[in-house]
């Protein structure tokens, strides 16, 4: 995984509260069994004016104008902005499998669904939480602003906006994790002895689940 | 120290505390099915990785999979690849899976715990957010991603912070007709999709303890709606009785032993809970959702509420946006909504009660002429099996019903069950998200008696009327 340290780009807002993870990635491009490749349908239902299916050439499919991807300010943009609960629903990591695949770097939120959460974490992709009053300013703002952009530094915990600075907060295990692109896998297995010891001392408090 | 029963269940499974405040949590059991799963696999090969403790891995094909015709090659050569794909994985790595055309095949919340392969006091996890349904059993069940589904698989570990806590207490008794899908519906419609974020959610009252093992699964499995990370529910004796005896389950002196430790799991008198919300089992009524989030439900003689009362602004825009894509007007009365499709399965409702909640109101009755499609689909072979030798599948046929094989089917139509664009659903499943039951496809949650009698009357009515 690839460390996160910072990250600037145009911003492009996701004007909805509870955006699932159904509306990010559709069911029908979960019978893939790879991890990449799903940047084409992230938001696929809102993103295009035909209804799509993974044998598709997605580049022929009529694109909704309405939809904020495809519009032309927001074309480049690497940064969401979003309401409360985002990414709520299923579990599915093809979520932010496609998210990254995109070319999303980071989500702004005022709250993100623990399971999505998580998934992030586990592919580099930066969950930014910021109060609802921010948040409602920071929509105001990219509205106004055709080319509004942000740089978002993880290091430093803050968020550069072109009127002034945001401090923000994240776990520390995430935010090391992410800076320095770690591995939960190799890390945990360097407790080994902790996991085997736990086993053995579990087996005499609760034999029937051995 | 008074404990909840989460403080319990945490307590017992933190393997080490980290560094960074992080906690390394043991995981006993752990769900696979075909959807989540390739890449977690493919990842551990690709790292020369063998699974820590392979016996505590069971794997089925559920989301995927066909409800009819399974004689026959499964027809999507997508779908075909994916199931392919976790057969070739659970024989390389010697894992249990019940494959497609073994009779305890169904979904994967479903199977679980009818094999006795839930036990209280477990840690289990499934790349699958309704893995909370296992905490009716008093068992730490939340769903993870496919990166941590390997993560489980190399290490029998994941990383994790603690929840806080919120207790939920029903208090009272449901009227007759209310079941345990209303009762959840309006929990969450309460304190809304993201209202048990960050939590573990334990519920409790006399209404809870009054249900069956297959209502608080109902219950728990619609946590996740809440946004909860799990959902729990105290040890009792039908904890216990629903456990003995089954195939996984542990046997003689051993299961003494256990119950001996279960008897321990709840939470203590006077334990302390982050957040704590009481609702009365008694004002509770048969509930539909009309929105796209599982919090719209609103009591089936209701009406549609309208977004011009809503103070909250951004509120008021995802109801107009709801209102939109549902194709209905505010104000509309809930029972003149009319329907073409009604859904009956998945892992909130696909149980044996479930059948005959659904088949005590089609008995003797037709499916609507305006109704083109309604569908009973077991969440198991050995849901079908029992319903079957009770002739359930007769009184959905007659009625006019399809009698399915197990599968999620058209609780997230990844087969070929699914909604067609601006058709409309009554479904016991648990999310109504655009798209969810097909592209442009509307869904109404209810209960299963609720979605019998919808299919029956054309439109949604009050099922306590039909008692
Ligand atoms: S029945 Fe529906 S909710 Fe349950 S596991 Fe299957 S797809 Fe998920």
């Amino acid at each position: 995984m690839h460390p996160f340290t910072q990250a600037r780009g145009i911003v492009v807002p996701i004007d909805r509260a509870n955006v699932d993870t159904d509306a990010i990635i559709p069911k029908q491009y979960l019978k893939s069994i790879r991890r990449s490749g799903f940047g084409p349908n992230l938001f696929d239902d809102w993103r295009y004016l035909d209804p799509g299916d993974p044998s598709m050439d997605h580049g022929k499919r009529r694109g909704n104008p309405d939809f904020a991807l495809n519009q032309e300010r927001y074309r480049a943009a690497s940064i969401l902005l979003a309401r409360e609960n985002f990414g709520c629903g299923s579990s599915r990591e093809h979520a932010v499998w496609a998210l990254v695949d995109y070319g999303v770097r980071v989500v702004i939120a005022p709250s993100f669904a623990d399971i999505f959460l998580n998934n992030t974490v586990n592919n580099g992709l930066l969950a930014v939480v910021l109060d609802a009053a921010l948040i409602e300013r920071l929509f105001a703002e990219v509205r106004q602003t055709p080319g509004y952009a942000l740089t978002v530094d993880l290091e430093a915990q803050l968020i550069t906006t072109p009127t002034g600075e945001i401090p923000f907060a994240l776990e520390e295990h995430r935010r090391h994790r992410l800076l320095n692109g770690l591995d939960d896998i190799d890390m945990t297995l360097l407790h080994t002895g902790a996991i085997q010891q736990y086993e053995q001392s579990r087996k005499l408090s609760a034999p029937w689940l051995f | 120290m008074t404990k909840t029963l989460y403080d319990k269940l945490w307590d017992a499974h933190v393997v080490r505390v980290n560094e960074d405040g992080s906690n390394l949590v043991y995981v006993d059991r752990h769900l696979v099915h075909e959807v989540t799963s390739p890449q977690a696999f493919e990842g551990l090969r690709l790292a020369g990785r063998q699974p820590w403790r392979r016996e505590t891995v069971l794997a089925v094909p559920d989301h995927n999979v066909p409800t009819i015709d399974r004689h026959l090659p499964v027809a999507d050569p997508a779908s075909r690849l994916q199931l392919q794909t976790l057969d070739d994985n659970c024989a390389h790595f010697g894992l249990t899976q019940f494959k497609l055309h073994d009779i305890r095949q169904g979904v994967v919340h479903v199977i679980g715990p009818e094999q006795g392969a839930i036990l209280p006091g477990m840690t289990v996890v499934c790349g699958d957010s309704h893995t909370s349904t296992h905490g009716a059993f008093a068992a730490l069940a939340f769903g993870v991603g496919s990166s941590e589904v390997e993560q489980v698989l190399a290490t029998q570990c994941l990383v994790m912070r603690k929840s806080r806590s919120m207790r939920i207490a029903v208090e009272g008794r449901l009227g007759s007709g209310v079941a345990a899908k209303d009762l959840i519906l309006a929990v969450i419609a309460r304190i809304g999709a993201a209202g048990g974020a960050g939590q573990v959610i334990e519920f409790a009252g006399e209404a809870i303890r009054e249900l069956s093992m297959e209502g608080r699964m109902t219950v728990c499995n619609m946590a996740i709606e809440a946004g909860a990370r799990s959902g729990l529910i105290a040890v009792d004796d039908k904890t216990i009785a629903y456990v003995q005896n089954r195939p996984f389950a542990p046997k003689g002196a051993l299961m003494e032993q256990a119950i001996a430790a279960w008897r321990e799991l709840h939470s203590d008198l006077g334990a302390r809970f982050d957040n704590a919300v009481e609702l009365d089992a008694a004002q509770i009524e048969p509930q539909a959702s009309w929105g796209t989030s599982p919090d719209t439900a609103v009591p089936v003689t209701a009406s549609v509420p309208d977004p011009e009362q809503e103070e909250n602004p951004v509120k008021a825009e995802s109801m107009r946006a709801a209102l939109r894509y549902m194709g209905l007007a505010a104000g509309t009365p809930i029972q003149e909504i009319g329907l073409d499709k009604v859904f009956i399965g998945s892992c909130t409702n696909g149980r044996i009660e479930d059948l005959r909640a659904a088949a005590a109101i089609v008995r003797g009755r037709k499916v609507a002429a305006t109704i083109s499609q309604a569908l009973v689909v077991p969440g198991s072979g050995l849901v079908k099996q029992q319903a079957e030798a009770e002739g359930l599948h007769r009184v959905f046929r007659e009625a006019g019903f399809e009698w399915r094989d197990p599968g999620c089917s058209m609780c997230l139509a990844m087969n070929a069950d699914r909604l067609a664009p601006g058709e409309r659903c009554a479904s016991t499943s648990n999310r109504n998200f655009e798209g969810r039951q097909g592209q442009g496809g509307r869904t109404h949650l209810v209960s299963p008696a609720t979605a019998a009698a919808a299919a029956i009357a054309g439109r949604f009515v009050d099922v306590r009327q039909w008692l």
